[in-house]
């Protein structure tokens, strides 16, 4: 049957009702419409599955292509109660891009603009009548599907049936399935009522409305205005109820074979391209479907909008994801393919221990191994509760035994290499235990320690998606309550029956045990993942970043070449990333008695008797907790004092460290050199710079971080006078930009955020952008002048605030400053925002005259306002990286007269 | 050039005058009152008088208009009598005289409508929304202003924002009148950002527009020093300045808005003269942020303040050590 064919440019005249069995058409598209095109609105008369002749809306922007060929087309479906105008930022991007692309969202019948058509459409219908539709079009050359809610699912039903000309699947918060056994989110139980689903849905717009309302940020009236436009008065409705009743939660359903039919030919699509954004926010497509979607389509590529909710493509920038994703297209079908064709050879052999014969440097648990006979210390926990008590200790050989019964025990139980153990341990001799046998046999760790606060480590959880969870009753409780999902693995002292609760039926120890007298499993390869470790979220939601073993193994020998540490160096770690590190490096590590998510519980005395214990000779602590111990210096005794004077070594780094702080730590350990190396969670180390070297230097802009630690390369890529850092890489001096940072231990990726992760590599190949600004002087050192972030940009160029921070600092009543801009880009004012010993707790205002006077002296710059706080608000692991987002939003409301409210 | 400037008997219509003279042009003043400017032809008249303006302007080579009702009180018909009438007599003499440039003196609140401005550019004027009687006769005027713009008349339209310096009557003299009788009172946290203009600049800027009026011209500008401060901090300088203490007093925004509407009730019902102690305007003014985006001012006046805030301040302390209580 030919299909036909009628579209008309012009709906300035409402269309006159379509008649079709005496059911009303589509009205007009409201003129104004916020982001919308009116060019690109058009219907389209084809017959639908049925044979019926029917008239569809859909937005088109082949008219903003201006003439230029597209790479090809984006068929938009949306879903449920929205319509094609949620696809508006998609055409919008499309038609710009270069390539450009064609880009058509459709209204599905009964839904925005599209006829009203009377009857009930169910999902396998829809999903031909999408079919029907695009044989109108006459749709040719490749074509990537975008789908959004159930239009996710009808677009791939769609997919699954035009393989010959589908290249690429997008889809956003949507599912194709409801796992088994799952509950019905409580958001959608009017679903299952017939008369709330009535009043819900169709009564009354409150789906529609209930859906705008929970958009974050919120939308504007404009937009509202936009998605409520096709659905005024019930009878525009009825299909908003009818998607709903189309949901299939049982086996009984009408829907529940077609929704079966894809999502069990998922596997088809291995070789297409997929990008999945998902927004957690989302009341209805909640990580039960997340994790289902991602088993099924596990070669996407996928980004996760941490903030974000349902109605993704308005709360994120998924244009601009889905643009650079497109640009990214022919390389990823090209891998696609490739990776097909590897898989169609056989999968590779698990190989064991042929591959470590083969590594270019000694494995992770090499110390374990050479030291498998050791009776020294490897590890040493200080007692809980003070000084007193014995320490607990764990000795080379009993690590070194755990490590491989644990990996053994691991695999017994069914974890395979690859599978992902998050380690809800706090630092100490089970964590210890239990991420070497996890990297022993290939497990991938995810570390999210609880320094990152409550919601920052269950937004790590769900984005990490772990099969397992080793963790202490107080952790795997909230894995339980925030349902984090995976298997649980309890760690320490407790009640059976309470860890039964739990979902625990194991221990760390029973899984020691089972692996005793166990083959040790396969090694895993260098280019195997080894773990997940997240940043500290001073900018934004903490980034998972994974790492491979070869990475780690990069790292650790760097940091053995820059400081020299061989096997009779022990270590205190107070600082809970590198508490994990000891083993690694060969070194006994030491934990003082502290709160590890808060550095500045340190005291001096507590460092000194984890110092004593274990006659460390290197210390690690940051800048927030070496202040405390400088603050409770004065209660030392004569024999704590003694200790500290044994330490060689003392690391801080996380954040800037003063040069006053420094000598206080010289006059406690007088025996140590003072390193502040610098480097992130993306790659440890880059620079190193020790005491003296700053000292030597004196002040100047920004933080001297010294040199780059051999085997790393610094560059700098300008900043331009909007802080767009854009230049080429140079190792140039006195140029300001963003530093750029490459090495054999620079992170393999960002987990789940691939638009992240494509910016963060996007300079040539290996190249690591730090999103920290700085500048290189003329010998060579680097110098940090604070986050690309936090750039001021004032009429007279960009400031980076570091530099001002440390001069305004040097004032007496100055405990902390920020340095930030208020009013808009390109005209912003300098404002400084001083911490002071008498200040408000929460909150502030201006500062005294005398203080401003002050401040405005040492700071260099012009200040339109000094701003004085209790607190300025810090991350909460180093308790030191300043939010200066937020500082300056605050200080915007403060010195805009509006109320300033929490800093 | 000869130049004929309207209201040369302030602070800035003065200034205005006497440099234009500094630099050999021919200026004629034109005001109710007699300035006292020397080598200034000086013509006494009202802006309200089309006849008297169409004479003095005569022979112009460019008019400067300064003239204006400036007060926070008084009916509206007053203000649109000179702010919007005056400006059309103004228009109508250039006209007539064939004057081919226009410098219109505007304010920046003829586009504010009570909200914060922050880093703001200028904003169209808007009669119907600004605050008070004075902004909304401004707005008029200055519309009507770049309405004559056009291929025989340059008009730029310069907004300067809270003009100060030495012998200021109007802000400053304000500020130190009321601290020195110990009824200066903060309005609110009064931490806004407010940017202010020291008059030399206004006046540099002024001569600027002047002489680049065919560039800029059918553009209202905002002019200040771009260095917004905090309106206390602003007040207390003024006060060092004149060696009197400082505002000890915090009146809650509300209270000073609620107070200024009770205030300007009174003050017309009493029918009295002067400025009313607070106004609604002036609460509005006093809580909320001012400050502008100066880059596009600046490219198009090829104009950089020179005199700083902080050297504006140490001029005012000298004038008032020179001047004791004045």
């Amino acid at each position: 049957m030919k299909p036909e064919l009628e579209s008309s440019h012009s709906l300035a005249d409402p269309l006159a009702n379509v008649s079709n069995n005496g059911h009303i058409g589509a009205p007009g598209l409201p003129v104004n419409l916020d982001g919308v095109d009116r060019a690109w609105s058009r219907q389209v008369r084809a017959v639908d599955s049925h044979g019926v002749p029917r008239t569809w809306h859909i937005m088109d922007n082949a008219p903003s292509l201006g003439g230029a060929t597209p790479a090809g087309t984006l068929l938009c479906v949306h879903g449920n109660p929205t319509w094609s105008y949620v696809w508006r930022h998609v055409l919008k991007m499309a038609a710009a891009a270069d390539p450009p692309w064609r880009a058509i969202a459709v209204d599905h019948l009964d839904m925005g603009f599209s006829e009203r058509t009377g009857t009930v459409r169910r999902l396998g219908q829809r999903v031909a009548d999408l079919g029907t539709l695009t044989d109108a079009l006459e749709l040719t050359g490749p074509i990537v599907t975008v789908g959004h809610d159930w239009g996710g699912v009808i677009s791939l039903g769609w997919a699954l049936g035009h393989r010959e000309n589908l290249i690429g699947v997008v889809l956003t918060n949507t599912a194709v399935n409801q796992p088994d056994g799952r509950a019905i989110p409580p958001s959608m139980l009017f679903s299952q009522v017939a008369p709330a689903r009535w009043l819900v849905t169709k009564g009354t717009p409150g789906f529609i409305l209930s859906m705008l309302a929970l958009a974050r940020p919120a939308l504007s009236p404009a937009v509202w205005k936009g998605y409520l436009a096709p659905y005024h008065g019930r009878g525009r409705r009825d299909a908003v109820r009818e998607f709903v009743k189309d949901i299939p939660l049982k086996p009984s359903h009408p829907s529940w074979t077609a929704l079966h039919d894809i999502s069990e030919n998922l596997g088809d699509l291995s070789d297409v391209p997929v990008l999945m954004m998902w927004g957690p926010r989302d009341p209805v497509f909640r990580d039960m479907h997340y994790r289902d979607l991602r088993s099924r389509l596990p070669h996407a590529t996928v980004h996760r909008f941490e903030r974000a909710g349902h109605l993704l493509p308005d709360e994120a920038d998924v244009a601009g994801a889905v643009e650079t994703w497109l640009s990214d297209l022919p390389r990823a079908r090209a891998n696609a393919a490739a990776a097909n064709g590897a898989a169609g050879a056989g999968a590779p052999e698990l190989v064991g221990d042929i591959q470590s014969a083969e590594r270019d440097r000694p494995p992770l648990w090499h110390f374990l191994d050479e030291r498998a006979e050791d009776d020294s210390p490897a590890i040493i926990e200080a007692p809980v509760g003070g000084g007193s008590g014995p320490a607990r200790t764990v000795s080379w050989a009993e690590l070194s035994r755990k490590t491989r019964q644990g990996a053994a025990g691991l695999a017994a139980m069914g974890v395979r290499r690859g599978d992902r153990v998050a380690l809800l341990v706090p630092p100490g001799p089970d964590l210890t235990i239990a991420m070497c046998a996890c990297i022993r046999m290939g497990a991938v760790i995810v570390v999210a320690d609880a320094g990152l606060g409550v919601q920052g480590l269950h937004r790590a959880i769900r984005s990490a998606n772990p099969q397992y969870l080793i963790g202490i009753d107080r952790a795997l409780a909230a894995a339980r309550a925030l349902n984090w999902g995976g298997k649980a693995i309890a760690v320490g002292p407790g009640n059976k029956l309470k860890r039964a609760a739990l979902g625990a039926s194991v221990t760390l120890d029973d899984v020691i045990a089972s692996g005793e007298g166990l083959p040790l499993p396969p090694s895993p390869g260098q280019d195997d993942e080894l773990g997940v470790l997240f940043t500290s979220g001073s900018t934004g939601p903490a980034k998972g970043v994974v790492y491979t073993h070869r990475q780690i193994e990069a790292s650790r020998d760097l940091i053995l070449a820059t400081y020299n540490v061989n096997a009779s160096d022990r270590f205190v770690a107070a600082f809970a990333p590198f508490a994990l590190l000891g083993p690694q490096l060969g070194a006994t590590a030491s934990v003082p008695n502290m709160d590890v998510t808060a550095p500045a519980t340190l005291t001096a005395a507590a460092l000194a008797d984890a110092v004593a214990a274990s006659d460390a000779t290197q210390v690690f602590a940051s800048p927030a907790a070496l202040v405390n111990v400088a603050r409770t210096a004065g209660a030392l005794s004569d024999s704590q004092r003694e200790a500290l004077r044994g330490v060689r070594l003392l690391f801080s780094a996380g954040a800037p460290v003063p040069i006053s702080l420094l000598k206080e730590m010289v006059a406690l350990m007088p025996n140590a050199t003072p390193h502040t190396p610098y480097g992130m969670t993306e790659a440890l180390p880059v620079t190193d710079v020790t005491m003296d070297e700053l000292v030597e230097a004196g002040p100047g802009n920004g933080v001297l971080v010294g040199r780059p630690v051999v085997g790393v390369e610094v560059a700098i890529s300008a900043c331009d006078s909007t802080g767009v850092a854009s230049g080429e890489l140079s190792d140039e001096p006195e140029i300001t930009g963003e530093i750029v940072v490459r090495g054999p231990h620079v992170k393999a990726h960002y987990d789940q955020l691939w638009v992240t992760e494509h910016a963060s590599s996007s300079r040539p190949y290996g190249w690591h952008r730090t999103g920290d600004v700085g500048h290189l002087d003329k010998d060579g050192r680097l110098w940090v002048e604070g986050r690309l972030a936090h750039v001021l940009s004032t009429p007279d160029g960009v400031l980076t605030p570091v530099g001002v921070e440390q001069r305004v600092q040097e004032v007496p009543q100055a405990v902390r400053a920020a340095l930030v801009g208020v009013g808009p880009k390109g005209v912003q004012q300098a404002v400084a925002v001083v911490e002071t010993e008498q200040g408000p707790r929460r909150g502030g205002g201006l500062a005294t005259p005398e203080l401003a006077e002050a401040v405005r002296k040492a700071a260099g710059v012009e200040l339109a306002a000094v701003l004085s706080v209790g607190a300025l608000p810090t991350d909460i692991r180093h308790n030191s990286k300043i939010d200066r987002t937020r500082v300056a939003g605050w200080a915007e409301r403060v010195l805009a007269g509006r109320r300033g409210g929490r800093l | 050039m000869r130049v004929l400037v309207t209201g040369a008997s302030g602070m800035y219509g003065g200034a205005v005058a006497r440099k234009l003279v500094s630099r050999g042009d021919q200026v004629r003043a034109f005001q109710r009152r007699p300035a006292g400017l020397e080598g200034v032809e000086e013509v006494l008249g009202s802006v309200t008088d089309a006849e008297a303006v169409r004479k003095a302007a005569e022979g112009a080579d460019a008019v400067i208009h300064m003239a204006a009702k400036v007060t926070f009180s008084g009916p509206y018909s007053e203000f649109a009598e000179v702010n919007i009438e005056g400006v059309r007599n103004v228009l109508d003499a250039v006209a007539a005289a064939g004057v081919p440039r226009l410098v219109h003196v505007s304010s920046p609140s003829v586009a504010h409508q009570g909200d914060s401005l922050v880093g703001a550019g200028a904003g169209p004027a808007d009669p119907d929304r600004a605050r008070g009687h004075y902004s909304r006769s401004k707005a008029a005027g200055e519309l009507m202003a770049l309405a004559a713009d056009g291929p025989d008349l340059s008009v730029v339209v310069l907004r300067p924002h809270l003009m100060w310096g030495p012998g200021d009557t109007q802000l400053i003299g304000r500020i130190v009148d009321r601290a020195r009788s110990g009824r200066l009172a903060l309005v609110g946290p009064a931490t806004a950002l407010i940017d202010t203009t020291y008059v030399d600049n206004a006046v540099d800027a002024t001569v600027a527009a002047l002489d680049r009026c065919e560039l800029a011209h059918g553009e209202a500008l905002v002019i200040s020093n771009g260095e917004p401060r905090p309106v206390a901090e602003l007040f207390a300088r003024a006060c060092a300045a004149a060696g009197v203490p400082p505002a000890r007093m915090h009146v809650p925004f509300r209270l000073a808005w609620g107070g200024g509407a009770v205030v300007e009730a009174a003050w017309s019902l009493l029918g009295r003269d002067g400025d009313p102690p607070i106004t609604r305007f002036l609460a509005e003014q006093l809580a909320t942020a001012h400050w502008f985006d100066q880059r596009r001012t600046r490219t198009l006046l090829d104009w950089q303040p020179q005199v700083s805030l902080d050297e504006g301040f140490e001029r005012l302390t000298a004038s008032y050590a020179a001047v004791p209580h004045a």
